[in-house]
């Protein structure tokens, strides 16, 4: 187990310095970065040359760039809020983002078990098919498509919920956006937990709890889920991070004001340092949570918990 | 004991059926070849024929859509924004005719004789050109995306697994690394920094969409590394690559066609995405994703003009969920043995 | 062997006129057409069959774990037993729900010891637990006796260091390990039941011989009737009292242990018993019964078997026939057993090693 997690551990790491050195690349390659902008007054270019040690051979100013980097100074934006420190950016907007992607993922997940262990209880009935083409529906209408949906229909025509992120009401005006987002990881998930439990629901060990007169929802809640489960644990990391993909353009169309809606503000104000310092965030959140779904996964399944051990 | 006494017994009925030379004929399983099954065992999910059905109506409408009017996708003629879609024959049933909140703005706007029919989008453009077009677009990157990602997965998984050792051990962690980078970030990244175009947006999709297929190459080829056939013909002087092509190619063509149609609704999700971040395609060309997120800023005013490109972008992805979902379930050994 | 002395008031099931159907995507399989039997007290029946044959499919029905799309459309299966009270009772299974069926019988008073090891066990859930889980539920042990009675249990069945096994998961054992614990969880409520499929089949042949004389050891210690499906006649000859031979979806022939080996009467089980390698066999060829089973998708006109059958009459293409009595227990569903029929002869080779076998029976005696 330890030998796992270590291991875990390093490719992580490794990632992460690989993706740094890309980040680091596309900020020399980049015109108007502030590695060679010539713009930049003469106090600001001193300032920049001690901290990135523009003067110094490559992989100093490399190691000197995943110093500041991993020590959360993630430059400072261009022209967004000029000379803004972007780390403060982030700050405020980090919990927000995951706020709304929290919710996502608990709506995601609960509907998502539900639907999909129903499915495979009332497998090939109509119950089956209803909820199998709610999650194919779910899987097929991107997340934006639902969001622009959810937005006209419910907030705009019906005006159930507000349109717009409202700071007086957080949780409540994040509701829609949350739904909107959790459509996909609830149809994938959906998909994944039926298709996991019928096959665990046909197997043999089943069977015989089954031959041995134990009530069948005992037998679910006891053997069914725990194997249906495990699986179903190493999905949730692909999930969680697709969530990512969506949330930047859903916290546009909601006026969210997270860090997803901050890289879209980057991209298409072309300061790339701020899109640049969104795409390190995300990416480090997306390899702790792997890595999070790696350990947990290897801590329930006693197979892997237990072989490792005796190696 | 027995009650067949009674019953009317031939005079013949007790003597060796071979001796009578009556032909006996084993009648047992009807013996199929393994497409076959395939192919019934896939007949029979209703979905995943409504998909396959859906997939080729709209490519058949992405390449002769946009030719089947009397508009090209940048045709532009100034007063006719915002149309509402005016379809010949429907407008007699009173729906379709061109009609916005009660009023008729084709008369107003002087378009008694055009008929846009799917409507006309916030520059004058017919939307029915713009979005077979689009999705011809849309299509054409994401088939170009998915098919250079099998090629290179495939040969990448065969390198990796037929040389093993030191090889295979440095090219699987390098797929590990790359796999850590979430595709959006490297979607996003490559966007900035690639000129705006068809290609860069096919360049940026197929960086992470081949890690799938070298695994699944690869594990094919761990597999039949292992049988003694290959071995066999390696004694027998068969070059290697012609045991690459017999052996293992047959063996995971299922599984490569399957996650090859399951990628392209990402490929065509993930371009849309691009689009609305403004890294899509470049005016006047059009793809479902630009269509989407330029409908989307008239939502709240003129619905039509979203309406169109999401209903299809969203039938598209869902026929081609439906169809790969149909045909996982028709290549499944254990449904192939029934 | 003996040939256990039955009554009829030791009649544990009765099995009369079953009938099983199953609904395919490819039309309505007739899985087994009119099936006659009777289990007793203490008795170890081995049914026998090709796969395919309808034998797991029977024992599935009295287990109540029959597949969903499964209907039994004729018969009746009674089970006597005795229930908490002391009084006996007896109840027709087919009247009852599987769900019906299992939440009152099994793991009580049936018991099932599955075919492959490997996939029987939860690989979630430690070994203890899983012996322990029936008998909380069914006799509501405290945990704390549950444990120790399982301790035991796992001691019985000739597992080494119980108390370190007991805390360990499926997949640190092996696989005839494995089969013993399987048979802890069958036996751990003491049925009056234990239907064993194919029990061996999945093991090593040295640790099949163990697993079978474990089973024997426990049958005759608490007087449980077991139920063998099998279609390796080796283990047949090990363990059973009597033996039924089924062959698509219906028995063909049935008798005790003797009868069978010693005077098989239908041409499939010469087949069987000609099939059997022996280290004598003169013989270079192996011997197999040409052809492949019946589908049973579609209708069957007169004996099943005719096709392959080298002793075939004319009307077993014509009319299936009945059940004849050709002494003792000893009973044959073939028309050669008719006065009228021709008198077939057994085949050369299996008569001689018939012969052989009965020389080797007398000086074990």
């Amino acid at each position: 187990m330890k030998k796992y997690i270590s291991k875990r551990i390093l490719v992580s790491i490794a990632t992460l310095l690989f993706i740094l050195l890309v980040l680091f690349i596309l900020m020399d390659l980049m015109p108007g970065s502030p590695f060679n902008d010539e713009k930049l007054s003469e106090a600001q270019i001193a300032v920049l040359y001690t901290k990135y040690g523009l003067d110094k051979p490559v992989a100093v100013r490399f190691f000197l760039y995943i110093k500041n980097m991993l020590s959360g100074d993630l430059g400072v934006s261009y022209s967004i809020n000029k000379n803004f420190a972007i780390s403060q950016m982030v700050k405020e907007r980090l919990g927000i983002s995951i706020l709304v992607g929290a919710m996502a993922m608990g709506f995601g997940t609960v509907f998502g078990l539900i639907l999909g262990i129903v499915s495979a209880l009332k497998h090939n009935s109509w119950i089956d098919n209803f909820c199998s083409a709610i999650s194919v529906i779910g899987v097929s209408v991107p997340s934006y498509v639902c969001a622009m949906l959810l937005a006209y229909f419910i907030a705009f025509k019906f005006k159930l919920f507000p349109i717009l992120y409202n700071k007086s009401m957080p949780i409540f005006s994040l509701i829609l956006p949350a739904l909107a987002l959790s459509v996909s990881p609830m149809a994938n998930i959906a998909r994944f937990t039926r298709s996991e439990m019928i096959d665990v629901l046909s197997s043999d060990y089943i069977s015989l709890v089954q031959s041995m007169g134990i009530k069948d929802y005992k037998m679910i809640i006891t053997h069914a889920m725990r194997n249906t489960l495990i699986p179903v644990i190493t999905v949730m990391g692909p999930i969680l991070i697709n969530l990512l993909t969506g949330s930047s353009v859903i916290e546009k169309i909601f006026g969210i004001p997270g860090i997803g809606s901050l890289m879209i503000n980057g991209i298409q104000q072309n300061d790339y340092n701020v899109t640049i310092a969104c795409a390190f965030v995300y990416s480090v959140m997306y390899i702790i949570m792997m890595l999070i779904v790696d350990i947990l996964y290897g801590v329930i399944d006693p197979r892997i918990r237990i072989s490792k051990e005796e190696n | 004991m027995s009650v067949y006494n009674e019953r009317d017994f031939h005079e013949d009925d007790f003597l060796y059926a071979h001796e009578s030379g009556k032909k006996i004929i084993d009648k047992s399983y009807k013996a199929t070849s393994y497409l076959k099954d395939v192919l019934s065992n896939f007949k029979r999910n209703k979905g995943a024929i409504i998909g396959f059905v859906i997939i080729v109506i709209v490519i058949l409408m992405a390449f002769i859509g946009p030719s089947m009017n009397e508009h090209t996708y940048k045709s532009i003629i100034h007063g006719h924004e915002c149309l509402t879609p005016r379809i010949p024959f429907l407008e007699k049933l009173g729906i379709f005719d061109g009609s916005y909140h009660g009023q008729n703005y084709y008369a107003a706007k002087g378009a008694s004789d055009y008929y846009y029919w799917f409507g006309a989008d916030t520059q004058g453009r017919d939307i029915w050109t713009r979005v077979w077009l689009g999705t011809r677009v849309s299509l054409v990157i994401a088939f170009s995306a998915v098919v250079i990602d099998i090629c290179f997965g495939m040969v990448y998984g065969l390198i990796s697994g037929f040389f093993g050792g030191i090889i295979d051990i440095v090219m699987q962690r390098i797929a590990e690394i790359l796999n850590g980078i979430p595709t959006l970030v490297v979607v996003t990244l490559l966007g900035l920094v690639l000129p705006a175009g068809m290609v860069s947006i096919i360049f940026a999709l197929m960086i992470t969409g081949w890690i799938p297929m070298e695994r699944i190459a690869r594990a094919q080829v761990m597999k039949v590394k292992e049988q003694e056939y290959v071995l066999a013909s390696r004694t027998l002087g068969a070059s290697r690559l012609s045991i690459i092509f017999q052996e293992i190619l047959p063996n995971i063509f299922g599984q490569v066609i399957i996650t090859s149609m399951l990628s392209i609704p990402s490929a065509i999700f993930l371009e849309a995405y691009l689009s609305f971040l403004g890294l899509g395609v470049p005016a006047p060309l059009a793809s479902l994703g630009s269509l989407v997120s330029d409908g989307y800023k008239s939502m709240t005013t003129f619905p039509h003009i979203l309406a169109v490109p999401v209903v299809i972008m969203s039938l598209l992805m869902l026929s081609f969920n439906l169809f790969a979902d149909g045909l996982r379930d028709a290549f499944d050994p254990k449904q192939l043995n029934k | 062997m003996e040939t256990v002395k039955k009554e009829k008031k030791d009649r544990v099931l009765s099995i009369r006129n079953l009938n099983i159907s199953f609904k395919t995507a490819y039309g309505v399989v007739k899985a087994i057409r009119g099936v006659r039997l009777d289990l007793f007290k203490g008795e170890t029946i081995a049914i026998v069959g090709e796969s395919g044959s309808g034998k797991s499919v029977t024992v599935k029905t009295i287990l109540g774990i029959l597949d969903s799309n499964g209907i039994i459309d004729d018969g009746s299966i009674i089970f006597n037993y005795t229930d908490e009270n002391g009084e006996k009772q007896s109840v027709d299974l087919v009247q009852m729900s599987q769900k019906e069926i299992r939440y009152q019988f099994c793991g009580k008073r049936i018991a099932m010891v599955f075919q492959d090891p490997m996939t029987s066990l939860d690989p979630t859930m430690t070994v203890g637990k899983q012996i322990m889980q029936p008998m909380i539920y069914h006799l509501n042990l405290s945990k704390k006796e549950a444990k120790l009675k399982a301790i035991e249990l796992l001691d019985e069945v000739g597992i080494d260091q119980p108390e370190k096994r007991f805390k360990q998961y499926p997949h640190e054992l092996s696989g005839g390990m494995r089969q013993r614990v399987v048979i802890a969880i069958a036996l751990s409520c003491n049925p009056e039941i234990l239907i064993c499929d194919e029990p061996t089949t999945a093991l090593d042949v040295t640790i099949q011989a163990k697993i079978l004389e474990l089973i024997k050891s426990i049958q005759k210690k608490n007087n449980i009737s077991v139920i063998y499906i099998t279609h390796d006649l080796g283990v047949v000859a090990k363990v059973a009292d009597y033996v039924a031979v089924m062959y698509a979806g219906r028995i063909i022939e049935k008798g005790n242990i003797n009868e069978i080996f010693y005077d098989p009467r239908h041409p499939y089980t010469w087949g069987l018993l000609s099939s059997m390698p022996d280290t004598d066999t003169k013989s270079r060829r192996l011997f197999t019964i040409p052809g492949s089973p019946p589908n049973l998708l579609e209708k069957i006109k007169g004996d099943a078997f005719a096709v392959r059958n080298p002793y075939a009459l004319n009307i077993d293409f014509k009319e299936e026939p009945p059940m004849y009595d050709v002494g003792g227990q000893h009973r044959v569903a073939s028309w050669l057993c008719d006065p009228r029929a021709p008198k077939a002869e057994i085949p050369v080779d299996l008569k001689e090693r018939i012969e052989k076998m009965k020389k080797e029976a007398t000086v074990y005696e």
